[in-house]
């Protein structure tokens, strides 16, 4: 299986506060990962160090490894634009831009200049909103204000908005947390059938959520991570006490 | 009593009455233990502003009134028959009587007024003696009438808190009924202006010189349309031109760009900007930018270049500007949600691409919003251009050509020894009452734009 995203020895401080301890993780091709453990535990902070969103933060340091199929990431040469072009990521609320549905989706694609002429951005457009599970329901309202949509529709925008500028990774930070069950399943199944075309990503502070849609799960606790591998072994018979602890219920 | 000393007699009046009812009050209290639905204090309070509110709403209005009543008594007495008919003459007759009658005068011009003047003071004292009866007996009947109430039962505290409301409702009335006087005053004198110079002359006439005035028709150098251009062009168009993307631009640099630290001390610089007096600004305009901005001119080629251009009032007036445009726009830009900007960064969009392409379209209503209030506060400054710009009307688009506004055009008109009832003063009213009904309507709008704008993020 190949590797895809390897961390070693990550380090992260927000000023003079650590949220990350030597994390070490590699990250699969063909698999959903799902980063789960207690709020502050640093799951999503340290999701964010995988397309460096961490820079926007002022204060943010990050130390340590990170390569994209063996680029160090972190590296003076890494074109920012180009990583995040290559590792897309939604957001724990869903957040289209005030533009039309179309508009949203062709958004990648114009600043990355992945099409030339209309029509190759309208196939884009549409592929990247068929594979969202987007299109049968918006194909007759493209022009509409992506903002208009419902909750879990806006999400699944979001999602093609980032599979239309072709990522090699998505990075989904709690992408449920602001949906009713319903819009829920919709994204899981999403999720199963975006698995192996994308390397997937996923925080998630549900457990059944992780349980149900990865098939790697790591532990993250107080900016360390605890205990990392497959999703049966974590839920059915994990390694650590605290692992157990948390999953078992008795913090969280 | 004088009015003056009635005020204070009634404040008294009315901590005596405060300290009267608390004493109530608390002797009912005492020795009870149940729960009371107001403190002494209140009941105190409720007794005082009803021993005060009658005397002082009585006093308000006779303030307004008195004086008329006076004067009427005066022109009763038998002196008064020698009086000329009314108008200026027995106008300034009856003043100087009032004067003397008060000791403000030393001496009069007139021997009626000085006849007049113990009729004066008799009648004032008269008057002053009813005001003070009036006072005290609304005074006591509030002040019964509050008292009897003073009772465990009695919810004074809410009472109190209703008169406090009605109180602070009146406050904000006055300046909304100020606007309206304003507002009529204005109509008024514009009215009469009309009465003189048809409106459709004043508003579309392209000939303005009010200096000649043809008596037969002044309609014909009163045409306001050049005042119109000067003022768009000068506020609406150069001032813009520089206010605009210097706004824009250090608002995004402040939001976007700027670390904390810079921002800390950078934000209150430009806002002191905004705290220069106008008057300084002009200065700046007459003596420093209008002279470079004719050099320059010349230097061109264009020889006859004016040293009171538009370039010159425009520019330092949208210098002037450049702080309201950045901190609407400062304000729009922050109220774009983080998500959006950080939904543009992970598509791999640049910090530029991002404020070009999904910053400022979603905060463009309030820019726009800002960009109006901005060009109506523009259009209605006077101290620049009284100061930088000329006083000659003329329809160009030439920025080194010298304009006039109609906030300059008001000052000159009202300024010298015109007599009021000429169109020629008449017009600043007219003026002035056109450029009120504009940015009314530019601020109107631009409420509406910034408020739809507004209700999209919450």
């Amino acid at each position: 299986m190949t590797q895809k995203i390897t961390a070693h020895d990550v380090n992260v401080f927000y000023g003079e506060k650590q949220a990350i301890r030597q994390v070490s993780i590699d990250i699969d091709q063909e698999d959903v990962t799902a980063f789960i453990g207690p709020s502050g535990c640093g799951k999503s902070t340290f999701l964010r160090t995988l397309n460096r969103m961490n820079d926007t933060v002022a204060s943010a340091r990050v130390e340590g490894d990170i390569r994209l199929d063996g680029e160090d990431i972190y590296s003076k040469d890494m074109d920012v634009v180009q990583l995040r072009a290559r590792v897309g990521m939604v957001f724990q609320k869903p957040n289209p831009f005030p533009k039309s549905i179309y508009e949203n989706v062709a958004y990648g694609p114009r600043i990355h200049g992945l099409a030339s002429g209309k029509s190759e951005m309208d196939a884009i457009v549409e592929q990247s909103l068929t594979r969202a599970g987007l299109w049968a329901e918006v194909k007759d309202r493209l022009s509409d204000s992506g903002t208009a949509l419902s909750g879990g529709q806006q999400q699944r925008l979001c999602i093609a908005r980032a599979i239309a500028v072709d990522p090699e990774v998505i990075l989904m930070d709690e992408p449920c947390s602001a949906l009713d069950p319903i819009a829920t399943a919709r994204i899981e199944e999403l999720i199963h059938d975006l698995r192996g075309r994308y390397a997937i990503v996923i925080v998630t502070h549900n457990m059944q959520q992780a349980a149900r849609v990865s098939q790697k799960t790591a532990f993250f606790h107080l900016g360390e991570l605890v205990e990392y591998g497959d999703t049966n072994d974590i839920f059915t018979n994990p390694r650590e006490p605290r692992t157990t602890d948390y999953i078992t219920g008795r913090y969280g | 009593m004088s009015l003056g000393a009635l005020f204070f007699v009634v404040a008294a009046l009315g901590l005596i009455a405060w300290f009267v009812a608390r004493a109530r009050a608390v002797a009912f209290r005492t020795g009870r233990r149940e729960r009371f639905s107001a403190l002494p204090g209140h009941h105190g309070a409720f007794v005082a502003l009803w021993t005060m509110l009658p005397p002082l709403i009585f006093l308000a209005i006779w303030w307004f009134t008195s004086p008329a009543l006076v004067t009427d008594a005066v022109i009763g007495t038998a002196a008064a028959a020698n009086l000329p008919p009314p108008g200026f003459e027995r106008a300034a007759i009856l003043s100087e009587a009032r004067n003397l009658s008060r000791g403000e005068a030393f001496g009069a011009f007139h021997d009626l007024s000085e006849l007049l003047a113990p009729a004066y003071a008799a009648a004032q004292s008269r008057y002053d003696w009813i005001a003070t009866a009036l006072a005290a007996l609304l005074a006591f009947a509030g002040f019964a009438f509050a008292y009897a109430r003073v009772r465990p039962t009695f919810a004074a505290r809410s009472q109190v808190e209703r008169i406090v409301m009605v109180l602070l409702l009146l406050a904000s009335l006055i300046a909304i009924l100020t606007t309206v006087g304003i507002v009529a005053s204005l109509v008024f004198e514009s009215a009469r202006f009309f009465s003189i110079v048809p409106v459709t002359d004043f508003l579309f006439g392209t000939h303005w010189s009010p200096q000649v005035i043809d008596p037969r028709d002044p309609g014909a150098s009163l045409g306001a349309v050049p005042l119109f251009w000067g003022t768009f062009f000068i506020g609406a168009v150069i001032a813009m031109a520089v206010a605009i993307p210097f706004g824009l631009m250090s608002a995004i640099y402040l939001t976007q760009y700027a670390r904390p630290s810079t921002r800390r001390w950078m934000k209150p610089v430009l806002e002191v900007l905004a705290g220069v007096p106008t008057v300084v600004y002009g200065y700046f305009a007459a003596l420093t930018v209008a002279p470079a901005v004719r050099d320059f001119a010349v230097s061109i080629g264009v020889s006859w270049a004016s040293s009171e251009s538009a370039l010159a009032a425009g520019l330092v007036m949208g210098v002037m500007i450049i702080p309201f445009v950045s901190s609407m726009a400062d304000d729009s830009l922050a109220a774009v949600p983080n998500s959006m900007r950080d939904g543009s960064l992970a598509m791999g969009a640049t910090p530029s691409e991002t404020i070009r392409k999904v910053l400022v379209p979603a905060a463009l209503p309030g820019i726009v919003g800002g960009v109006l209030l901005a060009v109506s506060r523009a259009i209605g400054e006077t101290m620049i251009v009284v100061m930088a710009a000329s006083g000659v009307a003329q329809l160009t688009l030439n920025p080194f050509a010298s304009t006039t506004t109609v906030t300059k055009q008001i000052v000159d008109l009202l300024t010298g020894e015109a007599e009021f009832d000429s169109a020629k003063t008449l017009a600043a009213f007219a003026l002035g009452l056109t450029l009120f009904v504009v940015t009314l309507l530019l601020n109107i709008f631009a409420l509406i734009v910034v408020k739809r704008y507004r209700e999209a993020y919450d």
